[in-house]
């Protein structure tokens, strides 16, 4: 789960990091009065969940009222990337000497927190990861024990930190490995974190993404989900009924049990000559409920021209998919697009004798499966 | 022959009393498996499936002499079920659960560096030796028992895979679902370890997916260190980079690692044949055998 960059900052500067004075908006109104209270200049940045907002026009500077509105005009409504954008934060100008990079994430490799630290803020610090690795400063943490004060130290005096600015830069990493740990952070992020003039470090932007399996520990954090999910319709609606599930841009539908066996269909799907319009996988153990709710769900995107089911039962049964396959398609005159089913593992007999073959074609491996759904999808384009 | 699991192996089931826990004990002593004792907090005394409950990890395991627990707890209490099995101690902890937070397991890891005990999972499908014992949700009646050993980061597809050699007449000594998050306990380098020092062992098939970088490691190590042949599969070529496809953790970075072709070409150079199909890696196998 990614907080919205107004929900981040407002953790941060409850934490204590120190960050721009601002105000989030909803009207061209509430944006000239906030920049009225704050005073110009301002920065108006769309709040959406899209990278390189600024590229495309989400955030604007306004020196008077008059630049205010007009930005408020521009990016109030407009489309980024695909998301409406409904909110605006509008945002003290700071005026900097320099950029940083802090960061704290999860080092899968190694199994342990890591905190970084670059002199190279500001910019895309993914291609400076990526050209100039030394750039960016990684210390590891014990997750036991936590940040000790001197490893933040270390990682700063390691970057080339300027000593003028060296202690609070130290401070704001410590405070946010504190943040990440507490609020079970998988990454948290400011970028750039600026230094002004007079040797004080802000943090112009916040970056807070919540591993989404403590959400049961973070009540206060869970209350933001809400307001900070987005995607398209189709992912929202997959959010509701708690599916795993990407769209993509083919025309066949997969739905599967197990991200792994899930993820091969696709590739066969690839490797035969199709290709895939999603990536759904019902997870384990699915009741007939369930298995209604992930065809109606293929069924909704208009690009999809056929399914195919590809179930290999552990804990996962073959019967209780077959009656949801019937009963998700027992309610249509006429069946929307051409179902492929293949069952394997546990009651995979007991699912064919239930499954009613009228509506769907059932077909014994995964392989002739795939195969049929790609000439079902070629029938329908041709 | 197998590892890690046998038919002396001598279980423990962390939240037998659990809806999963007994559902799958029940499954796993059918099976054939050596369940010897649940372990509940304040459930110590009942009985289930006729077998003795205690309150804790530790009391199970010394008072039946157990050297394995299978863990189904649910994610909010499992990352402390481990560290309980970890103390107890016991030799091998198979933790199934999914959805423990990350944060739980770096702490895990932690103390895994610390202890004997070696831990499989979580959100893992377990393990099985087929004929003799199965720890954790596996069905066991896909399996049959062989000379190819199995190692695998999902479930379903191991399912997959295994149906496939079995329609060749390829049998498992054991195969080992290790899971799919961003940490766990014994990964592929640690499986394809014990499947080498395995003598019925004679061919290994390892089933990696996108994200992470275990299976690049897997393939530095069966480059230098193993005689025993590999066949490899790599779910997740079709999947787009940035998104994450399910449990998976399986975030393509975009830097060049973590893909299935960076996976493969890794396989490859270590002279690892790769299916693009499931059915490929069964002829992969047959050829090796």
């Amino acid at each position: 789960m990614k907080l919205h960059e107004y929900q981040a900052k407002q953790v941060f500067a409850d934490a204590g990091i120190p960050t721009p004075a601002s105000e989030l908006a909803e009207s061209v109104d509430e944006v000239l009065a906030a920049a009225e209270e704050i005073g110009y200049p301002v920065a108006v940045k769309a709040q959406v969940q899209v990278g390189g907002r600024g590229k495309a026009g989400g955030i604007k500077l306004a020196e008077d009222e008059d630049e205010a509105r007009e930005a408020a005009e521009d990016i109030l409504g407009m489309d980024l990337k695909g998301f409406h954008v409904d909110r605006v934060l509008v945002e003290e100008a700071v005026d900097f000497t320099n950029e940083l990079y802090v960061g704290v994430t999860m080092d899968r490799g190694e199994g342990k927190p890591v905190a970084m630290v670059s002199t190279r803020g500001g910019v895309n610090i993914e291609e400076v990861a990526e050209e100039d690795p030394d750039a960016i400063v990684r210390e590891h943490v014990d997750p036991a024990f936590g940040m000790h004060p001197y490893q933040a130290r270390k990682a700063v005096y390691e970057a080339g930190v300027d000593r003028a600015i060296a202690n609070d830069v130290a401070s704001v990493l410590q405070t946010l490995y504190t943040l990440w740990d507490d609020k079970d952070g998988a990454d948290a992020e400011i970028n750039p974190l600026m230094v002004t003039a007079d040797d004080e470090v802000i943090a112009a932007d916040a970056v807070m993404n919540i591993d989404e399996d403590a959400l049961f520990r973070q009540p206060e954090l869970a209350e933001m989900e809400d307001e900070s999910a987005g995607g398209d319709d189709l992912e929202q609606k997959a959010d509701e009924y708690g599916f795993d599930y990407v769209r993509l841009d083919g025309n066949v539908g997969i739905i599967g049990n197990g991200a792994g066996l899930v993820m091969t269909t696709l590739d066969l799907v690839d490797y035969y000559g199709g290709s895939p319009a999603n990536f759904l996988d019902v997870g384990g153990g699915a009741k007939a409920d369930r298995i209604a709710n992930a065809l109606d769900m293929v069924f909704s995107d208009d690009n999809v021209d056929s399914v195919v089911f590809n179930i290999f039962g552990g804990i996962t049964r073959g019967d209780e998919v077959a009656n949801g396959i019937n009963q998700a398609l027992e309610q249509f005159d006429e069946i929307p697009k051409p179902v492929v089913v293949r069952l394997a593992g546990t009651n995979w007999e007991e699912g064919l004798e239930i499954l009613n073959e009228d509506l769907v074609t059932v077909e014994e491996t995964l392989e002739d499966a795939v195969q049929r759904a790609v000439e079902y999808a070629e029938e329908v384009e041709a | 022959m197998s590892v890690l699991v046998d038919d002396d192996t001598r279980v423990i089931v962390q939240g037998i009393t659990g809806g999963e826990g007994k559902f799958h004990a029940e499954q796993m002593i059918e099976y054939g498996t050596n369940v010897v004792a649940g372990a509940v907090p304040g459930k110590g005394g009942q009985e289930v499936h006729g077998v003795p409950v205690y309150d804790t990890v530790e009391r199970a395991a010394r008072e039946e002499d157990a050297d394995a627990s299978v863990i189904f707890v649910p994610p909010a209490f499992a990352g402390d079920a481990v560290f309980e099995a970890l103390d107890a101690p016991i030799d091998l902890a198979v933790a199934i659960t999914e959805g423990i937070p990350t944060q739980d397991m770096a702490r895990v890891n932690k103390r895994l560096g610390e202890v004997d005990t070696r831990l499989i999972g979580p959100n893992c499908p377990g393990i099985i030796t087929p004929g003799e014992a199965k720890l954790g949700i596996l069905p066991g009646n896909i399996f049959s028992s062989g000379n190819v050993g199995l190692v695998s980061r999902s479930g379903t597809l191991t399912y997959q895979v295994v149906d496939t050699l079995n329609d060749r007449g390829m049998g498992q000594t054991t195969a080992i679902g290790i899971g799919g998050d961003p940490i766990i306990g014994t990964d592929f380098v640690d499986a394809l370890e014990l499947f080498e020092a395995d003598e019925d062992t004679e061919a290994v098939v390892m089933c990696g997916e996108i994200g992470g970088e275990d299976e690049e490691e897997a393939a530095k190590y069966i480059g230098e260190y193993m005689d025993t042949p590999v066949a490899g599969f790599i779910a997740g070529r079709t999947a787009p980079p940035g998104k994450r496809m399910g449990h998976a953790g399986a975030i393509v970075s975009g830097s060049g690692t973590g893909t299935a072709e960076s996976k493969i070409n890794a396989l490859n150079d270590a002279g690892v044949p790769v299916g693009d199909t499931p059915e490929e890696v069964a002829d992969h196998i047959e050829d090796l055998l």
